[in-house]
């Protein structure tokens, strides 16, 4: 456990430094929901090109590592079609509503005090733990 | 100069989520899972996150602009909208689901499997959706930011 929580210091700060390098360097806010969301609804098509560059380090950089490198990568998620699309609609939908998710209003938004970013943040985690606290332990259903 | 950033904005990203086994359901389940076998590792991440966040916010007020020139983000807004707490609820009850939010869920694609890819796939239609739910019967809901 301990072993898991300096891996999550480590990877939690190299998250940090890769919003602070958007930030410092190009002056955007490193919000996973945000740039993937303004490819996929056309209101970043006019400036797609960044966009798409950095979901290309996303993608590209863990892919290298898990299969050039043997680095272990797996997500152990569930195998219930329902849940998963369920739940892919609930966060697409979720994440741009709110203009943001757990890098854009927990890391970012956060760390320079925003309201909106904090108050977010303790909304969707108080219904994450409510859904698993219930699907979970009172449905069963995880 | 400002492609290179980027790229590499997001493979740190990409690399911090596999470092910090973000991208395992399990892990950030576990962290959800408050009344049963808690995981604290999320707020190792989260912390570990906000920390270099936290001085580069301060250093945009000593620069004038960005390096590669634009302007710095405005200041946050602060109101609290309908959108933001209905949005984050949603957010919440999907990422309790199956343990993926949009950053883990692009950085494990290659690895994910189908789950994974069906996963990506509802989420980027829900994203797709929202501006057709915006204008549709229960646009009143859904205000618009």
């Amino acid at each position: 456990m301990i072993e898991d929580f300096a891996f999550g210091a480590l990877g939690g700060l190299m998250i940090g430094c890769a919003a602070a390098l958007l930030l410092l360097g190009n002056g955007r806010i490193m919000g996973a929901s945000g740039i993937l969301g303004g490819l996929v609804d056309g209101s970043s098509w006019g400036a797609w090109q960044q966009p798409a560059l950095f979901v290309a380090g996303v993608v590209g950089a863990p892919a290298i590592a898990v299969y050039g490198l043997g680095w272990s990568g797996e997500t152990n998620a569930t195998l219930n079609p329902v849940l998963l699309i369920l739940a892919g609609l609930c966060v697409g939908i979720g994440t741009r509503l709110a203009n943001g998710c757990t890098s854009g209003h927990g890391v970012c938004g956060m760390s320079r005090l925003s309201l909106r970013g904090i108050v977010a943040t303790l909304i969707y985690l108080a219904a994450g733990f409510a859904t698993v606290y219930l699907a979970k332990h009172v449905l069963g259903v995880l | 100069m400002r492609s290179v950033i980027s790229l590499l904005a997001g493979a740190l990203f990409g690399l911090g989520l596999l470092v910090s086994d973000m991208v395992n359901t399990q892990k950030v389940q576990g962290w959800l899972d408050l009344f049963g076998a808690w995981d604290p590792t999320l707020a190792f991440v989260l912390g570990g996150g906000i920390i270099p966040m936290f001085f580069a916010w301060r250093l945009t007020k000593a620069r004038a602009a960005p390096i590669t020139g634009g302007t710095f983000p405005a200041p946050p807004n602060p109101r609290i909208s309908q959108d933001l707490a209905l949005g984050s609820v949603l957010f919440g009850v999907g990422w309790g689901l199956v343990g993926l939010c949009p950053g883990p869920a692009m950085a494990s694609i290659s690895f994910g499997g189908w789950s994974g890819a069906l996963f990506m796939a509802a989420m980027l239609a829900g994203m797709a959706i929202l501006p057709r739910l915006r204008r549709g019967p229960i646009g009143g809901l859904i205000r618009g930011s």
